[in-house]
């Protein structure tokens, strides 16, 4: 519990930060936004061919401005040295990062979840009749972009180019858990029921969650720490 | 037992040796001012007994642990150069926050007591970032002060302070003396570093050129300790 007391700790320092400077959330907010513009002037949004890649743009989006989030997560801990003070506070490398992945995950989950009835109304999709599970692959494809994006984070902090590093470095990472959530909406946005044949994309989604959850609390510690 | 135990630290940054083959034991109880010019390897030395670097070669002991344990950080208290507070929280909430890392019995309690004794207890609910820069050091010696630290860890600590928060901080340096923690500090102001140091280590280009008891003569002069030790 006093694990859990911790990171959460952390978590809610860093949600009222952002509550009062809204310095990433507006930003991801207005990009995640020109990005479903230009995409709905790029393709028709009404035809057979933007639904079959429904998923992808959504998806694109999420993961865009999911970047600008996570490369300031670590980046506000320099102003002051705020990071040396919580790495030298008996907080763990784990601890910290399990806290910085709870905030950033709350704050990439209010982005999605104001860009998604923009994006169904400017592709001219329905509802999907199975929104809750729309919801489900949102929370797992959201949770494999916040941690591996917030141990690349920590990770890139001290680099010049670190806003230019973090998207080159965590995209490829990305691509098992985007082409999972990629394929499960883009099935949920057509209307169409999820088959045994989806089963294999969750299964996908889940496995990267936790192998890369295990991982980046292993390895958070040398990250920080050397 | 020694409260630090320094045995043949190495610490390389790229190929170049920050310290080399540093090795002292300081006392419980004790006040080692760390002196040296700019560039002699305080801060890095500090940096690894605070646990936020790892040297290449060599042991440290720190209260019988290792600076990395959380038991062992738990009675660490560091002020490094930056303040370590956050701009977007009040100072009620920066020390709340760090009661609760530190894992303080009531934190809100702590918060208010720490407020109180750095007279920051008036704008308790300001912004940091509206703070006046006396009033944010104060709050950063609140923070490193809070959760009573067996060994202190102070990297420059007078260095740009104002009248008061020097006066805060010597006076809760002397109580923390008094009541027998150790206390480790860097420093480029020599006189009031040693007035309250028992001991005095000289780093000069990473290796250590003196380790000894503060002596009447360095109080009396302070530079007698460069001229002597130091690099001319």
């Amino acid at each position: 519990m006093n694990f859990l007391r911790q990171a959460f700790a952390i978590a809610g320092k860093d949600l009222r930060s952002e509550v009062r400077s809204k310095e990433t959330v507006n930003g991801s907010l207005s990009f995640a936004l020109v990005i479903l513009l230009l995409f709905s002037f790029a393709f028709d949004p009404g035809s057979e061919q933007t639904r079959e890649i429904a998923g992808g743009l959504l998806w694109l989006v999420f993961a865009f401005a999911g970047t600008l989030i996570l490369n300031r997560s670590f980046a506000r801990e320099l102003v002051n040295d705020c990071l040396d003070a919580l790495i030298s506070s008996p907080a763990s490398g784990a601890q910290l990062f399990l806290g910085k992945c709870f905030a950033n995950y709350v704050l990439l989950i209010v982005v999605e979840c104001v860009c998604l009835p923009i994006f169904v109304v400017f592709y001219d999709a329905r509802w999907p009749k199975q929104a809750w599970l729309l919801f489900v692959v949102m929370l797992l494809g959201t949770w494999g972009i916040t941690v591996i994006g917030t141990l690349f984070s920590a990770m890139t902090v001290n680099l010049r180019l670190r806003e230019l590093m973090l998207p080159t470095l965590i995209y490829p990472m990305l691509i098992p858990a985007l082409m999972g959530a990629i394929q499960l909406s883009t099935v949920l946005i057509a209307g169409e029921p999820l088959g045994a044949d989806n089963l294999i994309w969750f299964k996908l989604l889940i496995g990267f969650d936790v192998i890369f959850t295990i991982l980046s609390v292993a390895l958070v510690e040398i990250v920080l720490v050397g | 037992m020694s409260a630090v135990a320094i045995e043949g630290v190495w610490k390389f940054y790229g190929d170049y040796p920050a310290l080399k083959d540093i090795s002292f034991h300081i006392e419980p109880g004790a006040c080692l001012a760390l002196l040296g010019r700019n560039g002699a390897g305080k801060t890095t030395l500090l940096r690894i007994l605070a646990g936020l670097s790892k040297s290449a070669k060599g042991k440290i002991t720190i209260l019988g642990g290792d600076a990395r344990d959380a038991a062992t950080r738990k009675r660490i208290g560091v002020l490094g150069h930056g303040i370590g507070v956050y701009e977007e929280l009040s100072a009620f909430e920066n020390l709340r926050l760090f009661a609760r890392l530190y894992d303080m019995a009531d934190p809100r309690k702590t918060a208010m007591e720490w407020l109180e004794r750095t007279g920051l207890e008036r704008v308790r609910d300001g912004l940091v970032r509206e703070f006046s820069r006396g009033m944010r050091q104060r709050l950063a010696v609140a923070r490193a002060f809070l959760h009573n630290p067996s060994l202190l860890l102070l990297d420059e600590p007078f260095t740009a302070l104002d009248d008061r928060a020097i006066a805060v901080l010597q006076d809760l340096l002397r109580s923390a003396l008094a009541e027998g923690r150790t206390i480790i500090m860097s420093t480029h102001q020599l006189r009031e570093a040693l007035e309250l140091a028992t001991d005095v280590a000289l780093i000069n280009r990473g290796k250590l050129a003196h380790r000894g008891p503060r002596t009447v003569e360095m109080l009396e002069d302070p530079g007698w300790l460069y001229r002597n030790y130091g690099e001319a």
